[in-house]
């Protein structure tokens, strides 16, 4: 089953050039590697600080933007990752070791499956590598 | 195979067999909801079936095969519904679910240990605290929803909601129905061991108590037993279940029958159980031979100190200091130091006592710290200050009996008894 983890309170996070930046990149990537190698690793990404993010509502076929993430939080999503786990219990495990873990809370959600929904390139690989 | 009745034998064999039966059919269909109906619609089929029939030879195997097929036809059916709207996708849905519940009759019903894989389930840390107890007394002990709520005091349709999300979780979530890997165990183990005991402390500490509340300590100490039969060789298991035989013996001696709570040095001790004592006792030297003393163990032996002396003023009040230091170093908090405390002033008297007490952080609103000053300022003959000690106390209980007795301490002592 894949998992989405969900970073939160992390988007606050050391540049190129910061102090500490080189060490917090070997964690990061010692983590993701740890992932690759059991199998589970499938996305995962940074982003940007919440104060670049835009929200957009549709309302009454009208368009609203507005400035900022949508959920004005303490702790604001910063990144993700996408994995495959035998169960739940690999997932919160591998959120435990995550760094990120460290400095913010990982929401653990399973990726749901619609029969019938569209899949893009990649899911439609994946399917049939799972299929061989 | 039975003489009784074919009724009765579906009522017997239900009772008996309902937590094994439930396991393996959880197992085998990986969906809680769907296990739980299937076996209820085979037991609705045996009760009609069995009187014009005979009873089978083995009725759990009928059961379950009767269960079995009867949720592959729910889900065959749910599949042909999906396959008019979505052929293709639905297709390659229901080759996952024909995976899932293609295990073959042997597998379903190899009935061993898939009890436990059913407790660890039910106490998955993904769910919450709540849901944990409720659903391990539905699906583990076998009580109604309606007898959960009213015990823990909840809405039934409240309480029936818990029980649906977390059985929806359990399946959508990805929660696998196992025993945990063994790195997870000792913390999961923990986690489960602490369900259990939450459920015996629901039915110790309601006062004045019910017929209810006592098969509520008789369940968890029953459920303990099983766990502790099914994990030999984790003494923890067995300590909870003398720490809870321990505390079961004075069930009976700690309210007065007009609900008036008697303290430990008050209670008549004729009325402590001897058969749970002798037993608690059995099984935590049984549990300190494996030399891996936690705090279930470590409670127990307190416990089982208080009820190896035959009066209270024989109580070797040195031995539970000691046993209190080491429970603390082993599950620090606040209410060990407390208890503490009051064992240092029954060993070595009041002062040194307070003095411990006075240095505990943390506990400014939890009544039984001030019961505890107030009785040490009250033997050191510091009245006022005792008096002041019993009113927060009095200020801070919530229990009704609890607040009647610290009243009527304070009425002693301004009575100058």
């Amino acid at each position: 089953m894949r998992y989405m983890l969900l970073l939160y309170g992390c988007d606050d996070r050391p540049q190129p050039g910061d102090p500490g930046f080189e060490e917090a990149l070997a964690r990061v990537n010692a983590f993701a590697e740890e992932c690759h190698r059991r199998g589970t690793y499938v996305a995962g990404d940074p982003l940007r600080r919440s104060s670049t993010a835009t929200t957009v509502r549709v309302e009454d076929g009208k368009t609203l933007i507005t400035d900022g993430p949508f959920a004005e939080t303490h702790e604001q999503l910063g990144g993700y990752y996408i994995l495959d786990c035998r169960n739940l219990d690999e997932a919160l495990e591998l959120a435990a070791l995550c760094p990120m873990a460290q400095r913010g809370p990982v929401e653990v959600r399973p990726l749901d499956e619609i029969p019938g929904a569209w899949r893009g390139p990649a899911d439609i690989q994946r399917a049939a590598v799972a299929e061989g | 195979m039975t003489g009784d009745a074919p009724a009765l034998t579906v009522e017997r064999v239900y009772r008996e067999h309902r937590a094994t039966m439930l396991a393996a059919l959880v197992r085998a269909l990986g969906d809680f909801e769907l296990a739980e109906d299937a076996l209820q619609e085979a037991s609705a089929l045996a009760l009609r079936r069995w009187p014009d029939t005979q009873v089978p030879d083995d009725p759990v195997a009928w059961l379950l095969t009767v269960a079995r097929n009867r949720a592959i036809d729910r889900l065959r059916r749910a599949r042909m519904a999906r396959t008019k709207q979505h052929e293709q996708a639905a297709e390659e849905a229901a080759r996952g679910t024909v995976t899932m519940i293609d295990y073959g009759e042997e597998r379903l019903i190899s009935i061993g240990d898939d009890r436990l894989s059913l407790i660890f389930t039910c106490c998955h840390p993904a769910l919450s605290s709540e849901a944990r107890v409720a659903l391990t007394l539905q699906a583990v002990v076998g009580l109604t929803a309606g007898q959960i709520a009213r015990t823990f005091l909840v809405g039934e349709s409240t309480l029936a909601g818990r029980l649906v999300r977390a059985k929806r979780k359990i399946r959508d979530a990805g929660i696998t129905f196992q025993v945990p890997a063994d790195h997870l165990l000792p913390e999961r183990l923990s986690g489960v061991l602490a369900v259990v005991y939450l459920i015996f402390t629901q039915g110790y500490t309601a006062a004045p108590e019910s017929d209810e509340h006592r098969r509520l300590r008789e369940e968890a100490i029953r459920l303990g037993k099983l766990i502790a039969s099914l994990m030999p060789d984790e003494p923890e298991a067995l300590g909870l279940v003398a720490l809870m035989l321990l505390h079961d013996s004075r069930g009976a001696s700690r309210y007065t029958t007009a609900g008036e709570l008697v303290l430990l040095e008050d209670q008549d001790r004729s009325r402590w159980d001897r058969d749970e004592i002798a037993e608690g006792i059995r099984l935590l030297d049984t549990a300190l031979r494996y030399e891996a003393p936690g705090p279930y163990q470590l409670q127990a032996a307190i416990a089982a100190v208080h009820a190896q002396a035959a009066t209270p003023e024989r109580t070797d009040w040195a031995r539970i200091a000691g046993l209190y230091v080491e429970l603390h170093s082993a599950a620090p908090s606040p209410v060990v130091a407390l208890n503490h405390a009051v064992a240092v002033a029954m060993a070595e008297g009041p002062a040194a006592g307070l003095e411990l007490i006075d240095e505990i952080d943390g506990l400014r609103r939890y009544h039984l710290l001030h019961a505890a000053r107030a009785d040490l300022l009250r033997r050191l003959d510091r009245r006022e200050e005792a008096a002041e000690a019993y009113r927060r106390a009095h200020e801070l209980a919530t229990n009704p009996a609890d607040r009647r007795f610290l009243a009527g301490r304070l009425l002693a002592l301004d009575e100058g008894r």
